[in-house]
């Protein structure tokens, strides 16, 4: 059986593992955005915290996405659904690039610019959502961009843990040694981290402030 | 001689580490002068000027503005009461001339077109034509850049100014006609004026009193007519620095 037949007859079991994969990318992403982008401007107002948080943000990356879908597995309410499962530990590959692109992008603001804020009389919190975030929106964004693409990627191991997703076809594909089962898991996948990274590519350039020289 | 708007008594600033960037600085500024503040990198001049609109902290002594203590005023209240212009301008990147200067006035909620109204006033006030109003800071040379860093910093009709060099990065010929500009528009608005600077040309232009810092200790403070025939050495050497033309062109 070929590739397009394969795909043609079960383009709805496709469809259904796509949408869940979707859901799985989404929630994960949605939520360390939520985290992410406060610690994020948390370290750039108390330095102190920096390395702690990036070390942690770091760490947590290195672990082989199998070994922490283990981990978490012993979890109580985390562990008695793969798909919470698969959703936190998702969520924390996507943090370090949030927490990292935020303090940059907030940090690479002109000083000239957060200075002549604060000596006109902006509030801290003026000086954050009038000017810094709207500047370092970009930066931001990319740091978006580069976690949900991780995270497209990520996600099809989910299936090991029985999280659903494409990566229930590959690995059916994989134990059937059928070529055609795993490229309906894996194209799949991969267009939607194009897909993605087109979209999120055209909105950082659209928030990418005009640079005065 | 009238009223002292900005007191130093024994002013000092000292950094984490002990360094004393400022010391025991004596110094009033009067309603409506132009208290130049001269000297060269480091000695101070820029620090003094900060902690006037606490970007800064005074370790010690007391510094007053409006004859309150800047300590017991709340540094927001007090930033809002005085304008602040530097020589990177920092103009907002994403926002229009007309936010940028009307940003103050937006925060304390005046009516839209008042802000309007007011950013054409000031436009016209330092001297920049009424269509410039929805360009962003990218599309400014760099002189009418620095004059909308000057409209903003009056946007909220502040009575104090403070300037750090604001002319220092044009070219000369801008510089030129922005100091006359500057002369022009004080004359008209009386603001109380701190104006930091190491260019003693500028300095004579523009100063009511000029006042030489050296190494963070004020050395002299001078009508601007007696700063020249001071007898200071500190301020002859500053002046002879500035006296190289003639030398220059005996050269050749």
């Amino acid at each position: 059986m070929n590739f397009w037949n394969f795909v043609s007859q079960n383009r709805l079991e496709i469809a259904d593992l796509a949408l869940e994969h979707l859901w799985l990318v989404g929630i994960s992403t949605l939520l360390a955005v939520a985290i992410g982008i406060p610690l994020g401007i948390l370290i750039t107002r108390r330095p102190a915290l920096h390395k702690p948080v990036i070390a942690t943000a770091n760490i947590i990356q290195t672990i082989p996405s199998l070994a922490l879908f283990g981990f978490l597995l012993p979890a109580p309410w985390i562990g008695d659904r793969a798909g919470r499962l698969a959703i936190l530990a998702l969520m924390l590959y996507s943090l370090l690039p949030l927490i990292r692109n935020t303090y940059t992008g907030i940090r690479n603001v002109d000083p000239a610019v957060v200075e002549t804020a604060r000596g006109m009389g902006l509030t801290d919190s003026q000086l954050l959502f009038k000017v810094e975030l709207p500047l370092a929106a970009s930066v931001i964004l990319a740091g978006v961009r580069v976690a949900l693409v991780i995270s497209i990627g990520l996600a099809t191991i989910a299936a090991a843990i029985g999280a659903g997703g494409l990566g229930e076809l590959i690995f059916r594909g994989l134990a059937m040694v059928n070529n055609s089962v795993i490229l309906a898991g894996a194209v799949p996948a991969a267009l939607m981290a194009l897909i993605a990274d087109t979209i999120l590519g055209w909105l950082e350039k659209r928030f990418a402030p005009q640079r005065s020289n | 001689m009238s009223e002292a708007v900005i007191e130093f008594r024994d002013v000092c600033n000292c950094l984490a580490n002990g360094r004393e960037i400022l010391r025991n600085l004596n110094l009033d500024v009067s309603r409506g002068e132009v208290l130049v503040l001269l000297g060269r990198s480091g000695s101070g001049k820029t620090t003094a000027l900060k902690l006037v609109n606490r970007l800064l902290e005074t370790s010690s002594g007391e510094l007053r503005v409006e004859g309150r203590q800047v300590r017991s005023w709340n540094p927001i209240e007090l930033r809002r009461h005085i304008g602040y212009a530097i020589q990177e301008v920092g103009l907002f990147p994403h926002y229009t001339v007309e936010r940028n200067i009307g940003l103050v006035p937006s925060i304390e909620n005046w009516p839209k077109e008042k802000i309007r109204t007011r950013v054409l006033e000031l436009l016209k006030l330092v001297g920049l034509p009424s269509d410039i109003i929805s360009r962003y800071p990218h599309e400014l040379s760099g002189g009418q850049r620095q004059r909308v860093g000057v409209a903003r910093a009056l946007g909220a009709d502040p009575p104090i100014l403070l300037m750090d060099e604001p002319f220092g990065a044009l070219d000369p010929l801008t510089r030129a006609d922005l100091q006359r500009e500057f002369l022009t528009l004080q004359r008209e608005l009386r603001k109380t004026v701190v104006f930091v600077t190491h260019d003693l040309h500028e300095a004579l232009f523009l100063g009511t009193r000029i006042a030489l810092l050296d190494e963070g200790r004020l050395v002299s403070i001078n009508p601007r007519d007696g700063f020249l025939s001071s007898s200071d050495p500190l301020v002859m050497k500053y002046v002879e620095a500035f006296s190289g033309l003639d030398h220059i062109r005996g050269l050749k």
